[in-house]
């Protein structure tokens, strides 16, 4: 009976959490938007009986998804998200392995330290961040003030409101899951392996490649998916950093909801969105799996 | 038939040593790992560095290795000065303590590592890993990662990747200490034979004495950053330079006394009412000086009569019996309260022996049986 209990929790938990919302998105999509509250038809109606309930499966149909086909804008979306996720992904991968590196050779009594300093900004609010961000990059902002004053350039640059402002915003928001899961690996590795490869003829440079990168493989894997995940479904970044121009799924989901009050494509943008997920999703699954056997 | 030449490169002044230690100190901070060492290992030579824990036996494989810098003084190899030099520069390969094997590497892998950081073709490597890998009996294996073989066969694997390069000089960190000892003693010979084959120098640390007596053409003993002694094995066994030496390789019994030299004779008075222990030394004790007498438990006789002829013979009762087969050690107690260690051969079977607990028994030896020392 305990033993029952124990293995149903979690599921309880997917059950209440994931898939109930989810059912409840799914069957939005499928309705018609109307002018009601909620706004989208048929309603259940179990009160109904048996006919209400066939009326209501009757009522049901594909239609918002087709429309996400005809209008260009739905597509184009899902895949400048895809874009800026890869390319912020990227960056932040650039970014954060020097940081997880430098963190992972640094002596023992630091590294707490440095470990607080990377989770420290998730102290703060994430929108109350972005806000500041937008303070930093506007045209009579910090960074171009800063730079008017050391005379590198002579006119502020536009940097809010451009694709550029949401390439920082993302990466700068999500570093610390691209560092923490490299930093996690590069920590586990013992030295002796860099010196044994050096005492095989290795140079330092051709160690680092041939066993630390390899060596970190996992934790690169899991940091590159911790980033590329949730950017591709960010929304306040690119709709508070990003201009006219920035295109992201997030943000058209938003519109959709909130602008136009289109319950049904809104939902018909989330499951799809959600069925993009899941590849990466279970990539990521699967890289945790190895790392746990190769630790096992 | 002519006498083959011993091997003792480091009797010949004319000979060239391969690695010299040259007032070598090592100091972590404020802790000094290697004290003003000074050492030569001569070509084809297998020496053996052998020491309680933690008195600096990796140190100074790291140092020679380069994975350690040298605080004072220098190392030369093959007359270069090597403090300059990283460690992919030099002719040395070290097998790590703990193996340092790439855990994303296949075992075959491994053992190529330092081969393919040289011009060598496919073919040849190919050709070099085969047979490494049948040398230490690892064919099965090569498939496999590093965590999927057991202690014993990464530790091969280690000794194969290290062996593979064919290295001027080979640096073994406790090499077999975790094969039990039928592997052990195989891979001993094993590692005397690639030795000969090749022509390797081999650098060895082990804890275990019987080890370094087995394979190795010298022995230091080493005591905080210090070595004690360096000699051939028989010449550290049968005449150690202190008690620390002797106590340290093999089973000894030690009684000090005070000395006192009469032609080349030393006496020893070391208890109220015994006789003299008389032995036979080279030194020079002045009279009254402390003095210890080391003598070997298989060098003491013990006999139920009193012995006839014999040098030195003592009384007392056997405390102890220990039976290891081929051999027993009798503990025997003197009166003066001296407990005394003798190793007779069992070549009876132990229903007949003669000698039982609490026996009053005699133990004797011949004066050049046992060593006098000062420290
Ligand atoms: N990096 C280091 N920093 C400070 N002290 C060190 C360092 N490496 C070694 N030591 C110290 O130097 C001494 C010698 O260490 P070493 O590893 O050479 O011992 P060892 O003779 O190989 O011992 P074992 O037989 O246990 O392997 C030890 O007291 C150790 O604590
Ligand atoms: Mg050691």
């Amino acid at each position: 009976m305990r033993r029952a209990i124990l293995i149903l929790t979690p599921y309880l938990w997917l059950f209440a959490l994931f898939l109930i919302p989810f059912l409840i998105v799914l069957k939005i999509s499928l309705s018609d938007a109307a002018l009601a509250i909620p706004p989208y038809a048929p309603q259940l109606d179990l009160a109904g009986g048996w006919s209400a309930i066939k009326d209501f499966f009757a009522g049901l149909d594909f239609e918002n998804f087709e429309f996400l086909t005809t209008d260009d804008l739905y597509w184009k979306a899902y895949l400048s998200s895809f874009k800026i996720a890869l390319i912020s992904t990227a960056l932040a991968l650039l970014i954060g392995y020097p940081i997880a590196y430098s963190m992972a050779r640094a002596a023992p009594e630091w590294r707490p330290t440095l470990l607080m300093l990377v989770i420290l900004p998730f102290w703060t609010s994430f929108l109350i961040r972005v806000y500041a961000w937008m303070g930093i990059l506007s045209n009579e902002g910090l960074l171009n003030q800063f730079l008017l004053w050391t005379g590198l350039i002579a006119e502020p640059l536009t940097i809010l409101n451009t694709n550029y402002a949401v390439y920082i915003g993302i990466v700068y928001t999500y570093l610390p899951f691209m560092i923490l899961p490299i930093y996690s690996a590069l920590e586990k590795m013992d030295d002796s392996l860099l010196e044994a490869a050096e005492d095989l003829g290795c140079s330092r440079t051709s160690a680092f490649w041939l066993i630390t990168i390899p060596l970190s493989k996992t934790g690169i894997t899991a940091g590159c998916f911790l980033v590329f995940i949730p950017t591709l479904g960010e929304f306040v970044i690119p709709s508070l950093l990003g201009g006219s121009q920035t295109l992201m799924i997030g943000k058209v989901l938003w519109e959709e909801f909130f602008n136009n009050r289109d319950w049904p494509v809104a939902s018909a943008v989330a499951i799809i969105l959600l069925l993009i997920l899941i590849i990466p999703i279970i990539l990521f699954q699967r890289n945790e799996q190895k790392q746990r056997e190769m630790e096992g | 038939m002519a006498e083959q030449p011993v091997f003792a490169p480091w009797n010949d002044p004319s000979e060239k040593p391969l690695i010299q230690f040259q007032n070598v100190t090592k100091r972590f901070g404020d802790f000094t790992a290697i004290d003003d060492l000074t050492l030569d290992i001569f070509e084809k030579e297998f020496f053996a560095l052998l020491g309680p824990s933690g008195c600096g036996k990796t140190t100074m494989m790291r140092m020679l290795g380069g994975f350690e810098t040298v605080t004072n003084g220098t190392i030369k190899i093959a007359g270069q000065d090597m403090n300059k030099v990283p460690p992919n520069k030099r002719p040395v390969n070290m097998m790590f303590q703990s193996y340092a094997l790439f855990p994303h590497l296949s075992i075959y892998e491994n053992i190529a590592f330092g081969l393919r950081r040289t011009s060598m073709d496919k073919g040849a490597i190919d050709a070099r890993i085969a047979e490494m890998l049948k040398l230490t009996r690892l064919e099965k294996f090569a498939r496999r990662k590093p965590h999927q073989i057991s202690g014993g066969q990464r530790q091969r694997v280690a000794l194969a990747r290290s062996l593979a390069k064919a290295p001027k000089l080979l640096l073994l960190d406790e090499p077999l200490g975790a094969l039990d000892k039928k592997l052990r003693q195989d891979t001993q010979f094993e590692l005397m034979d690639i030795q000969e084959k090749t022509g390797t120098t081999f650098v060895i640390v082990t804890h275990d004495q019987e080890e370094a007596m087995t394979v190795a053409s010298r022995v230091a003993v080493m005591d905080e950053g210090l070595i004690v002694q360096v000699a051939t094995p028989d010449a550290i066994y049968e005449a150690p330079n202190s008690t620390y030496v002797a106590d340290f390789i093999g089973d000894v019994n030690i009684i000090e006394g005070r000395a006192s030299q009469s032609g080349n004779k030393t006496k020893l008075s070391w208890a109220e009412g015994q006789p003299n222990i008389i032995g036979t030394t080279t030194r020079t004790f002045e009279t009254g000086q402390t003095c210890h007498f080391a003598i070997r438990p298989e060098k003491v006789a013990i006999s139920v009569e009193e012995p006839t002829k014999a040098a030195n013979k003592l009384h007392g009762k056997i405390l102890d019996i220990a039976y290891l087969g081929n051999i027993s050690t009798y503990h025997v107690e003197l009166p003066t309260g001296h407990i005394i260690k003798a190793q007779t051969a069992n070549t009876r079977r132990l229903a007949r022996r003669t000698m039982t607990w609490e026996d009053p028994v005699w133990i004797s030896f011949t004066d050049t049986a046992g060593v006098l020392l000062d420290r």
